[in-house]
């Protein structure tokens, strides 16, 4: 269990983490999604024990990390943004090094390094300088490290950044086959990799929590939830036929192409779909629109920055 | 402590994975043999002992100590690995003297390697032997005393070369404050006492009674009170900025 309760963290006048509370359990895959500046990274750095907080607490396991902070680093595997390695070592002596640290000797020491060069694949270079390596790889090594001691809470800044689509896709099912029985936090802008890793979502902006909850649960907080998108084969006036409906609104998206938007985000497909039937609307697509992430972000944290201003 | 080991293999192995250490200790045996033989005149002297080699130390450490020290913090903080180092099970103290002590064995093994010119005076007449191994040992506790400093100046900054011109200057700083040259810049009005402190803090009064074979516990603990000083500022410095 990650408990962080009333987390401040301010760098002289500027406050990078406002008042932030939430808890994670086991299973739980979180991410940690924001805009650029909104104090993802802080955040983490604070939870992992790198920067102390200026107000607040973060238990791990009910271990204070400013309190006890090796019994809770103990616990915790991070991968800090841009995955820093030492770059004149190669990624087996890294690894050792890593595993040393974390307290494994002799034959435990060399299978655990071993088993996790298997895991994210480094076979083919871990005899070469690390900065050698492609940035994918230097990923590689740096989730190796986070992942060697088997953590109970896995941390990860933006472990994606800059992979390709395979990489991403690789490292996306490393961290689901992880996730069974730890606590996973991801920080990421990825919206498409929420909806593929994470059980839970939280949009944090300026230093505070805007929306909490699972994917689908924001999705549905979408203006475009449960919208029907028509495409229509010749030109036809919908408005019309939809006067009689009071709650939707339609948008022309482009050409013959209309959105209608379920203005409380209830299901209005059937509705639809038996006008488009009466009046014999010339359709050539008709579909459901699933609420999308990207517009819950955008609308969340835009009000704020609306507000600041 | 257990950590501290580790990290300790870990900084010298890498000093040792680049070129660095090589060039470190190749250009130190070069320009200590320029030292000693030309303008110390080794031979000319006539006499069976090793206070020319000894005495241009701390104007050959003021130049090749901060530059393996340059490097101590102010790279992990450029690579982003402080963060990876300081978020692991270890005490900062575990780290910060880790690295310390992998730099300090660096210069220690470059001392070592200038054994053909002990070899030599053992060769060409009768020298007392311990009075070389006391400044042996000097000439270490002197070298530790730039590299804390130099520790200290680079976890001030992420640029390698501010933390290796800081530290030049710092020392230079203590090196002097001993040398006859300023003491003699003082006003007479101010008391012996107070210069006599002042010298006192700087190297080479504490160095030079060692080199001379004169091993009193004041001056080893003098160069151990001021390296603790300086990697616990170190200490200090990190917490502080860890954040930029």
């Amino acid at each position: 269990m990650v408990e962080i309760k009333n987390l401040t963290k301010k760098f002289d006048q500027f406050i990078a983490v406002n008042d932030l509370s939430f808890s994670v359990g086991e299973g739980e895959v979180l991410g940690f999604l924001g805009p650029n500046g909104a104090g993802k990274s802080t955040t983490m750095k604070v939870i992992t024990g790198f920067l102390s907080p200026s107000s607040g607490s973060i238990l791990i396991d009910g271990n204070d990390v400013s309190i006890n902070p090796i019994d809770a680093k103990a616990l915790i595997g991070y991968l800090p943004e841009g995955a820093p390695c030492y770059g004149d070592m190669t990624p087996l002596e890294f690894l050792k090094f890593i595993a040393e640290i974390r307290g494994f000797q002799g034959q435990e020491c060399t299978d655990r390094v071993q088993h996790v060069i298997r895991e994210v694949e480094l076979q083919k270079v871990c005899m070469q300088p690390i900065e050698t390596l492609s940035k994918g790889f230097k990923r590689r090594v740096g989730l190796a490290q986070a992942i060697l001691h088997d953590p109970k809470v896995l941390i990860l800044d933006e472990p994606t950044d800059g992979l390709d689509p395979n990489q991403k896709h690789h490292v996306r099912e490393l961290i689901k086959s992880l996730a069974k029985d730890k606590i996973v936090i991801i920080s990421t802008h990825i919206l498409e990799e929420v909806s593929a890793v994470c059980s839970r979502a939280i949009i944090i902006d300026a230093g505070k929590i805007v929306a909490d909850g699972t994917p689908e649960e924001l999705e549905s907080k979408s203006q475009y939830h449960n919208a029907v998108n028509v495409q229509l084969s010749a030109e036809y006036d919908l408005t019309k036929d939809l006067s009689a409906l009071t709650n939707i609104s339609l948008q022309n998206d482009s050409g013959n192409s209309f959105t209608i938007i379920s203005k409380n985000g209830q299901s209005i497909f059937a509705e639809i779909s038996e006008i488009a039937q009466q009046k014999k609307w010339p359709i050539s697509e008709l579909y459901v629109k699933k609420g999308q992430l990207e517009d819950v972000f955008r609308s969340v944290t835009q009000k704020i920055r609306e507000g600041i201003e | 402590m257990k950590n501290l080991g580790i990290i300790f293999r870990r900084e010298l192995s890498s000093y040792f994975a680049t070129p660095l250490a090589y060039i470190f200790v190749v250009i130190f045996l070069i320009i200590n043999g320029i030292f000693t033989f030309d303008l110390g005149g080794f031979y000319l002297r006539g006499q069976a002992d090793l206070l020319p080699f000894f005495s241009f130390h701390p104007w050959l450490y003021l130049f090749m100590v901060p530059a393996i020290a340059m490097t101590l913090w102010a790279d992990e903080r450029k690579t982003g690995t402080i963060e990876l180092l300081l978020t692991l099970p270890v005490k900062l103290s575990e780290a910060v003297f880790g690295k310390f002590l992998a730099a300090w064995v660096l210069t220690g093994i470059a001392l070592i390697l200038t054994f053909p010119i002990w070899i030599t005076v053992n060769y060409l007449g009768d020298p007392d032997n311990g009075v070389i191994i006391a400044a042996y040992l000097g000439s270490w506790l002197m070298a530790g005393g730039f590299l804390a400093i130099g520790s200290c100046m680079s976890a001030c900054t992420k640029n390698s070369v501010i933390a290796f011109i800081l530290t030049v200057s710092i020392c230079f700083l203590f090196v002097i404050m001993g040398s006859p040259i300023l003491l003699n810049s003082f006003p007479e009005w101010i008391p012996q006492l107070i210069i006599d402190a002042f010298s006192a803090l700087g190297f080479l009064s504490h160095f030079d009674s060692i080199s001379k074979g004169v091993l009193d516990v004041r001056d080893i603990l003098y160069f151990i009170l001021f390296i603790m000083s300086w990697l616990l500022s170190s200490a200090i410095v990190i917490e502080m900025k860890k954040a930029n």
